[in-house]
């Protein structure tokens, strides 16, 4: 389903800033896997979802998502095909506009958008619906500006809106972790039923090890812009967030080990 | 003040009542901040007065000083979205070279159509005097384009041109090519200006170089007293707000220039203009399209 070969990124190559942030990653997701994915800040784990939305240009490496090879095409285009929720509620929906309206703007991602009325009375109906499945009681506020909303209702929304239209991946960047644990879990759930539902192929990044473990089928960690490991099925399993840790602080410490070499 | 007045002050309010959806659109709805349309005034004028003095009709004339106005916008879009140029600075620049290009069109500072057909000529055998004649008009064309304009914008289209403006990010996740959008809001903004122009100087009797001078303080002078009045963000409501903040706007400035204990002439116009849209702009509670636009900097 989605194919990631020796994906290479590099922000501000040649100057004294230059930064590394994704090393010949290759990454395979078969057709309806839930991956999560961990690692601590600057490991590359938001580039690497840039990267597949096409916000980022690799300078290697290519992207091919269901058989198509989408390396050189640009964000809008691949809209059709990979929905995403971010981590900021404010980013994944527009404020001043109805819940109605931004429910119609997703309605409409990867299509042709032409002068019809974006909201007629079946689309309301079919939205008070998908609201509705929420039991937020937001389906009598559709006409109430986003702006008016709590974070946690606006990323419940904003779930419903990437799942509006059919896509091959859906691409879920920590959109929970800038809210209250109680929320969190809330839409955690959602999240879950979502993807079960429509048996998405879903890339998850997560700060959570919880999270990371509990959730999905298969998870990756990336150190520094490359995989460190990647683990499904009974060994994933077996795994517990101390297991976790360990690795993380192995990794920590080859790094100062390498860094004693090269002061001595 | 006397009827004509008032009449007149309705007849200018209306017919920027058309300034004010173009700046509606940019400022509002793309967060474009567009100094375009101080170009594109003259500019509409320009060419349907060239265009009807050396014998075309009036209503082509109209037409390509609307489709002028277009380019005049794509000119600035395509400064700011290709080569990054700052919005407000690539506006700047458009407005600055429209200066001569207006005069290149004219081939002299001013052109009057004292005699000449104009688009309101057919209905002048109707009976009413151009006083009463003028206003009824624009009313009819206010309506049409500000309907259409709110059409547009609850369509699928301008759903995305409006997400364009307020969330970048959010709609080309959406699939929308916000480039694409700045283009097409762009001539359409210009292009409602030109109209404007063309229609001022028929109605006017003249197309002059100067013209344009503040059109963009008047047009955001008519969003902010709309906005003032109607403080629901819903899009017809915008629009109405455009035309009621506009004639308003135009009222107020003629009961300041009637009111001859204070002393003001018409030269004093720019004046007031600035000092009212100063003030809408500081006092409390009035939303503002500046403050969130100039604290946003150039992050497009």
């Amino acid at each position: 389903m989605i194919e990631v070969e020796d994906l290479t990124v590099t922000f501000s190559p040649g100057t004294a800033i230059e930064t590394r942030a994704l090393i010949g990653v290759s990454l395979d997701i078969p057709e309806g896997e839930f991956v999560t994915v961990i690692g601590s800040n600057g490991a590359g784990k938001s580039t690497l979802l840039n990267a597949l939305t096409g916000d980022v240009r690799p300078d290697r490496g290519r992207i091919v998502i269901g058989g198509t090879d989408v390396t050189n095409w640009s964000g809008p285009r691949r809209a059709g095909m990979v929905a995403r929720v971010f981590q900021d509620p404010m980013a994944g929906t527009c404020e001043g506009m109805s819940i109605e309206e931004n429910l119609a703007l997703a309605r409409a991602r990867g299509r042709r958008r032409g002068l019809a009325p974006a909201l007629t009375g079946g689309r309301r109906g079919g939205f008070r619906e998908q609201i509705a499945r929420l039991e937020l009681g937001l389906e009598n506020r559709l006409t109430d500006r986003m702006g008016l909303l709590s974070g946690g209702q606006r990323q419940a929304v904003s779930l419903v809106m990437a799942a509006l239209q059919p896509m091959r991946i859906l691409l879920l960047d920590e959109h929970t972790a800038s809210l209250d644990p109680k929320t969190a879990a809330f839409v955690l759930e959602l999240t879950r039923e979502i993807v079960g539902d429509n048996r998405l192929t879903t890339l998850m990044v997560t700060h959570s090890m919880r999270q990371a473990l509990d959730v999905g089928d298969r998870t990756v960690m990336l150190h520094q812009g490359r995989i460190v490991f990647d683990v499904a099925a009974e060994e994933r399993s077996r795994l517990d967030v101390p297991d976790l840790l360990r690795m993380f602080e192995e990794m920590r410490g080859e790094e100062l080990a390498e860094d004693g070499l090269l002061l001595s | 003040m006397n009827l004509v007045a008032l009449l007149g002050a309705v007849e200018l309010g209306l017919l920027y009542a058309l300034v004010a959806f173009g700046v509606y659109l940019s400022f509002r709805v793309l967060s474009f901040p567009d100094l375009t349309v101080d170009g594109s005034f003259p500019l509409g004028a320009a060419v349907a007065a060239t265009l009807i003095v050396s014998g075309a009709s009036p209503y082509l004339g109209t037409l390509v000083a609307m489709a002028a106005g277009g380019l005049a916008g794509l000119a600035t879009a395509f400064l700011n979205v290709r080569f990054r140029i700052l919005h407000l600075l690539a506006s700047i620049l458009t407005m600055i070279a429209l200066y001569s290009i207006n005069l290149r069109i004219m081939g002299r500072p001013n052109v009057a159509l004292i005699n000449e057909p104009t688009v309101l000529s057919p209905f002048a055998g109707l009976g009413l005097p151009a006083m009463w004649l003028n206003p009824l008009i624009l009313v009819l064309v206010v309506l049409a384009v500000g309907g259409g304009l709110v059409w547009f914008l609850t369509s699928e289209f301008g759903l995305a041109m409006r997400a364009t403006g307020a969330n970048p990010r959010m709609a080309r996740a959406n699939g929308v090519d916000t480039g694409r959008m700045t283009y097409v809001g762009m001539a359409l903004s210009n292009g409602m200006v030109a109209l404007a122009g063309a229609l001022f100087a028929q109605t006017n009797g003249f197309a002059d170089v100067t013209i344009g001078t503040g059109t963009i303080v008047v047009g955001l002078a008519a969003v902010i007293v709309g906005e003032a009045i109607l403080r629901r963000p819903l899009v017809i409501l915008a629009i109405v707000g455009c035309v009621a903040g506009s004639v308003l706007y135009r009222l107020a400035i003629a009961a300041a220039l009637n009111a001859e204990f204070i002393g003001l002439t018409a030269s004093d116009l720019n004046l007031i203009t600035a000092v009212l849209v100063a003030l809408a702009l500081i006092l409390p509670g009035v939303r503002n399209p500046l403050k969130a636009m100039l604290a946003r900097g150039g992050a497009k």
